[in-house]
């Protein structure tokens, strides 16, 4: 708010500023009321169980399930088994989907050329030059797997920590306990893409991926829109701008004030709350989407697309903007990895969309000494099969949904650079050594955090929930630097 | 009394204290069943009220019905047997009746040795507290008597205390609130103005508020009955069963889409239709529940009975794609099973589809038993793309009727079942890939028996099983929501969790009291909404000090009326309410308002699942006929805390968020019905100022402004006035509409148009008090 005439904020101004930034603190501070952890010692943050790595998250989501096959894992052995048939006891009869269920299961090795990368020499696929040159930064989990084996279980799994929909997602699990750092802004943030290379027709999201459940909706996901408002109803109706606003919020908390000496009822105050903090978004996120201010070397990080409303690469520089402003939780989706056929060309660009807006988006929160304290996911809900879906073509083969082991990477906030952690066996069907679950996956993000997994809970129908369930599950402390 | 809360003052403090404590759920669980421990024999612990939630808590895990995780083979949830509670094992003795020495769990929860105490620091449970512990050992001394869960044995009809307050020993509600109020020390308050309770009552009854003619009408009845002829002229009042169907709507998870994968859209218009009906026409609950459970399992079922039975297709379901059939088939039964449990037991039987049950005594054969009764389903388990018109076979073709003159609205997805049963299997761990021994239907062991019979049980004997007069749940689980409903809150807090780890009920004599009335009375849903809000604990003033708001902040005393915001459906339709706008068109498809563009886009499958509103008075029905996809609900309804319709939801959330706000200020249809409600007011009061602000602020609050208010409002509007006429393109924006006509024309509609909207912004168009 610069000079401009403010006469709902003079008012405010007048309330008896102690009640009043008492009473704001428990609307706005998230977690205040509910599940505030006390720390164990005064030099844990709220909400904290340890001392935390990390304090904000920017969970790259790719929805469809990238080929693990094709970026990260590689299996040169695979070359001279292309075309043969995957050996049952590699296979097991396991579960397939009912796209490929009964039919031949023929191996098929990877297109893509892999090389070593950085003084780790982490090997990527040629399909991500901007990422390998980060290989040093970023910690490749190759032995992530699920149980989930069709699209919707599994990424509301990956994002609730269940297949069914009914609990609370990771960014609203740390809202709940962990709070807001910033009074502006919410705690959880959703940006999708308006569109992708790899197919027009891909699989859906759900609001649930973003969604509560069971916990206070005040922690839901606040999904930022590409067209019209990025916050919906942010803007105000034509005929209204900010000093007609003002005197209307002035008139509204006057009344509410008289209202609340009538009944006594502090939810009243509440309401006023919000409605401060409503209009102040109404600066501030205009202020957050607002590029104009960005240099042209930052955006030049992002590539080309960042100029377009709706890209990935706009969404990463957004994330940043994010990062910058403490928003807890920055969740992107991008859809389009589905790929069941016409692999390569799909895949090369899906790779195209976000290798770029990654890799710069690394870069730029190291050069603003934000990857120190932000944790950066990238994942997709499961991986792919080592055999063909249809003909095994080496240039237009496809690969059919597989759980049981793809790659994911964590980067920063606490994460060692440059390493590749678990094994898959020689086909990159079975995990070979240190298996991680995803719950093992959240726990770890959690721990990051300053938050014991086992600790943060909720109490509904009888269970005290938790984002990793009631599995075991374990922090993967080998790639904690 | 005085062993387990001192004061109110002090839980008071214990509260604010609550909101700052690590693991403040449950400390503030602790506390607020020591707050509601009002029973008529203070003194005496109550094993159900007392200990037995504390045990759930903390102790069952490991010492509970659930074999697996069992420690020291120690049960606490029974006294008896060899793992029972009173059991010695190797010398130690968990309790022994009388004697807190040689009780070892008095030492357990009460020892400062880490190594000893329980619960363990690796359980992550809180130790006991000094009142929890105080609690254990008057109950080991009076004698450690065991109860049966409270909610798992009929409701019993008991002496009723004395109470001294002579006007409220009327009735079966108000001598169980005072009851509990006096043991307290409490005051009721007196009863609301008669412009608050029509207000009040309006809304509980049909959704909406009450006009300004329906206003002077009731004030002008000085008759005593004056309140019944309203409730009874509300009960009457179509606009009864839209606003009743509405929350069983979020119950059964009533939706316009299948919920998974591509979301396809799936007609249910005619359930909705029939469900508004049976409110209306106040069909018995019980029938209710059987149309719903079995409706197609009647000799000849009439068209309702099959439309109700759609209650079993609700469920999510996914299109054929890459799930495997099987698979989605267990998800299926699943889905319906859950929706059983919760809609009517008010149980989470859910918990033993993977293990037994850890709280509650339904072990995992239980589970797959009453999985049998859902698991014979006669249609695909997936569908096969878009179902043409939204209907997925088995479905009913209807006869014509005044509710559906649309031939596409003449079609209702219906239950059916097998010739043969499907046999069903313990599913090992939950799996369906892993079927181990063979189970036949049945209920759970703790509850009545099903009847003796011959041959397979159906689905109707569990829905007549269900409705018995001595079944311990089903009334219960059914009148609570209802108090839920219009107080707010349920006497058991926890309305999806009749379980022993729900929430003990505030007024338990109450409760019983309501179960047995309705029962009792035919199932007569109708006479209980009438009976609840005729009684003085309903028609008491909400006006109350911040203390007794903060003491009490969700009025499970029922010292006052309640006071809580409006659900989004009740704010929204009011709005178009006082506009003039709202369609009373009932029954019928599902409408679509305006809603912010590339909501849907941003989340499908690619087209044909782009958002197209609907024109004209469509966009102006009754929230409830909005469009509900589940993947992406109507957002005017989830930023005030509509679920989703995913699963199955008892109770909504209340919060208050900026985003609520915005709405609030920024939705275009709402700002165009505030323009709308201004210039019809204007024109009502003739132009005239004064007469016209008293007007809208009635219309939208009920009441009449008082002299200060009046003269705010005169403020206001000559502030507004004043903005506008400085700012001509800002007034212009504002009245395209307006172009011909002069300035002043214009700046008046800006300004009316502000005041109105800043009125519907108030709190008090919001909650309903």
């Amino acid at each position: 708010m610069t000079d401009l005439t403010n006469s709902f904020q003079q008012f405010c101004d007048l309330q008896n500023r102690r009640q009043f930034i008492k009473q704001a603190g428990i609307g706005l501070g998230a977690a205040a009321v509910s599940s505030l952890a006390q720390p164990a010692s005064a030099a844990v943050p709220a909400g904290c169980h340890h001392q935390p790595r990390a304090n904000r998250v920017i969970f790259l989501f790719m929805a469809g399930a990238p080929s693990q096959l094709d970026l990260f894992d590689y299996k040169p052995d695979l070359e001279k088994l292309h075309g043969q048939p995957l050996p049952p006891e590699i296979s097991k009869g396991q579960r397939v989907t009912a796209m490929t269920r009964g039919k031949k299961q023929v191996i098929c090795a990877s297109v893509f050329k892999f090389a070593p990368q950085g003084q780790s020499g982490l090997y990527m696929s040629e399909l991500l030059p901007h990422l390998s040159t980060l290989a040093d930064d970023i910690c490749l989990i190759k032995s992530t797997y699920t149980e989930a084996i069709n699209h919707d279980p599994g990424k509301t799994f990956f994002c609730t920590g269940a297949e069914v929909p009914g609990r609370p997602s990771m960014g609203s699990w740390l809202s709940y306990g962990l709070g807001s750092m910033n009074k502006d802004l919410p705690e959880f943030v959703v940006l999708t893409s308006a569109f992708w290379s790899g197919k027009v027709n891909v699989q859906a999201l759900y609001s649930r991926l973003w969604g509560t459940a069971f916990l206070p909706s005040k922690h839901q996901g606040i999904a930022f829109q590409s067209v019209g408002d990025p916050v919906l109803f942010l803007s105000n109706p034509p005929g209204v701008d900010r000093k007609t606003r003002s005197k209307m919020l002035e008139f509204v908390a006057k009344v509410n004030q008289q209202q609340q000496q009538l009944t006594g009822d502090a939810e009243i105050q509440t309401s006023i709350a919000q409605q401060e903090m409503a209009f102040r978004m109404q600066t501030s996120v205009p202020e957050l989407t607002d590029l104009s201010g960005e240099s042209q070397a930052a955006m030049e990080m992002y590539g080309e697309e960042v100029h377009k409303t709706g890209s990935f690469a706009r969404n990463c520089l957004l994330a940043r903007r994010m990062a910058e402003r403490d928003v807890r939780f920055i969740q992107l989706f991008h859809r389009g990895w589905d790929h069941h056929s016409s692999l390569p060309t799909h895949l090369r660009g899906q790779a195209r969309d976000v290798d770029q807006p990654i890799a710069g988006l690394l870069k730029d929160l190291k050069q603003r000494g934000l990857l120190e304290d932000t944790l950066v996911v990238c994942a997709g809900e499961f991986g792919r099969t080592t055999y063909a879906q249809g003909n095994p073509d080496r240039n237009n083969y496809g690969r059919d949904h597989h759980p049981r082991c793809f790659t994911t990477w964590m980067s920063g906030g606490g994460i060692k650079g440059g390493i590749s952690y678990g094994e898959t066996d020689d086909f990159c069907y079975n995990v070979a050594k240190d298996p991680v679950h995803i719950r093992d996956f959240h726990a770890t993000m959690l721990h990051q955090l300053g938050i014991d997994h086992e600790r943060l809970t909720f109490p509904y129908q009888g269970l005290n929930h938790r984002l990793t369930g009631v599995e075991a599950s374990r922090v993967v402390k080998e790639i904690l630097s | 009394m005085k062993t387990r809360l001192t004061t109110l003052g002090d839980l008071n403090l214990g509260i604010q204290f609550a909101a700052l404590k690590r693991n403040a759920m449950v400390f503030h669980f602790v506390l607020l069943s020591l707050f509601l421990t009002g029973s008529s024999n203070a003194d005496r612990i109550d094993f159900n009220r007392d200990i037995r939630p504390i045990l759930a808590d903390r102790c069952f895990n490991c010492h509970g019905l659930a074999e697996k995780n069992r420690e020291a083979n120690l049960r606490l949830d029974r006294p008896d047997g060899e793992d029972g509670a009173l059991r010695t094992h190797e010398g130690s003795t968990a309790i022994k009746p009388g004697d807190l020495k040689a009780s070892q769990l008095w030492h357990r929860i009460t020892t400062d040795d880490e190594d000893e105490r329980m619960p363990p620091a690796d359980a992550n449970k809180e130790p006991l507290s000094l009142d929890e512990q105080q609690l254990f050992k008057q109950w080991i001394l009076e004698g450690a008597e065991y109860e049966d869960f409270w909610a798992f044995v009929p409701p019993q009809r008991r002496p009723r205390s004395e109470v001294k307050n002579e006007a409220w020993r009327k009735g079966m509600i108000d001598p169980h609130v005072m009851a509990r109020l006096e043991r307290q020390g409490l005051q009721p308050k007196g009863e609301a103005d008669k412009r608050t309770l029509i207000r009040r009552v309006t809304f509980d009854l049909t959704g909406l508020p009450p006009n300004l003619a329906e206003i002077e009408e009731f004030l002008k009845d000085d008759s005593p009955n004056a309140y019944a002829t309203l409730v009874d002229r509300l009960l009457d009042n179509k606009a009864h069963g839209e606003h009743m169907a509405r929350y069983w709507a979020d119950l059964v998870r009533l939706a316009d889409t299948n919920g998974m994968h591509k979301d396809f859209y799936r007609n249910f218009s005619t359930y909705r239709s029939w469900l508004i009906r049976a409110f209306n026409d106040n069909l018995r609950f019980d029938d209710f529940v059987k149309y719903q459970l079995a409706g197609d399992l009647y000799a000849e079922p009439s068209e309702d009975q099959l439309v109700a039975s759609g209650f079993n297709r609700l469920h999510l379901i996914i299109d054929r794609g890459t799930a495997l059939p099987e698979e989605s088939h267990h998800k299926n039964v699943l889905d319906r099973v859950q929706a059983f449990g919760t809609a009517f037991l008010g149980l989470t039987v859910q918990c033993g589809q993977c293990h037994e049950h850890k709280y509650d005594p339904i072990s995992q054969k239980e589970f797959y038993e009453l999985y049998a009764f859902f698991n014979n389903f006669d249609g695909a388990p997936e569908t096969e793309g878009a179902p043409p018109g939204g209907i997925q076979a088995p479905s009913v073709t209807l006869g014509a009727s005044a509710e559906n003159s649309d031939a596409s609205e003449r079609v209702a997805m219906v239950m059916k079942e097998r010739a043969t049963p499907k046999p069903t299997h313990i599913l090992i761990r939950g799996s369906y890939e892993h079927p181990g021994e063979e189970v036949q239907r049945n209920t759970p062991a703790f509850l009545p028996p099903l009847k003796q019979k011959d041959g397979v049980y159906t689905r109707m004997d569990l829905a007549e099983w269900l409705v018995d007069p001595q079944h311990p749940l089903t009334p219960r689980v059914a009148v609570n929501r209802l108090w839920q409903q219009i107080f707010g809150a349920g006497l058991v807090k926890t309305s999806e969790d009749f379980g022993t780890r729900g929430e003990w009920p505030s007024h338990p004599e109450l409760l019983d009291e309501l179960a047995l009335g309705f029962v009792e009375s035919g199932w007569d849903v109708k006479k209980l909404v009438r009976a609840i809000v005729s009684s003085k604990t309903y028609r008491q003033s909400s006006d109350a000090e911040p203390e007794e708001f903060a003491s009490d902040p969700e009025n499970r005393l029922l010292a006052r009326g309640s006071r809580y915001r409006m659900d989004a459906e009740m704010i929204r339709d009011q709005i178009f309410f006082l506009s003039g706008k709202l369609n009373r068109k009932m029954y019928g498809e599902s409408v679509k308002p305006p809603q912010p563009p590339g909501l849907w886009e941003a989340v499908s499958m690619a087209a044909p699942f782009t958002y197209v509103a609907d024109k004209g008075d469509a966009i102006y029905r009754r929230s409830f006929y909005t469009y509900w996809r589940r993947a992406m609900p109507p957002p005017q309804m989830t930023i005030m805390n509509a679920p989703s319709r995913e699963f199955c939801t008892t109770r909504r959330e209340r919060t208050n968020t900026p985003l609520q706000a915005l709405l609030l200020m920024n939705e275009q249809e709402f700002f165009k019905a505030a323009k709308a409600c201004a210039a019809l007011t204007l024109q009502e009061a003739n132009n005239e100022v004064s007469k016209g602000l008293t007007r809208l602020y009635e219309k939208v609050t009920s009441h009449r402004p008082d002299q200060q208010r009046t003269q705010l409002l005169q403020e206001t509007l000559d502030e507004f006035r004043a903005l506008y006429s400085e700012d001509k393109a800002l007034t212009e924006a504002f009245t395209p509409e307006l172009t011909d006509a002069d300035f002043n024309q214009r700046v008046e509609l800006a300004a009316w148009t502000m005041m109105t909207h800043s009125l519907l912004n108030l709190e008090l168009a919001k909650v309903k008090r």
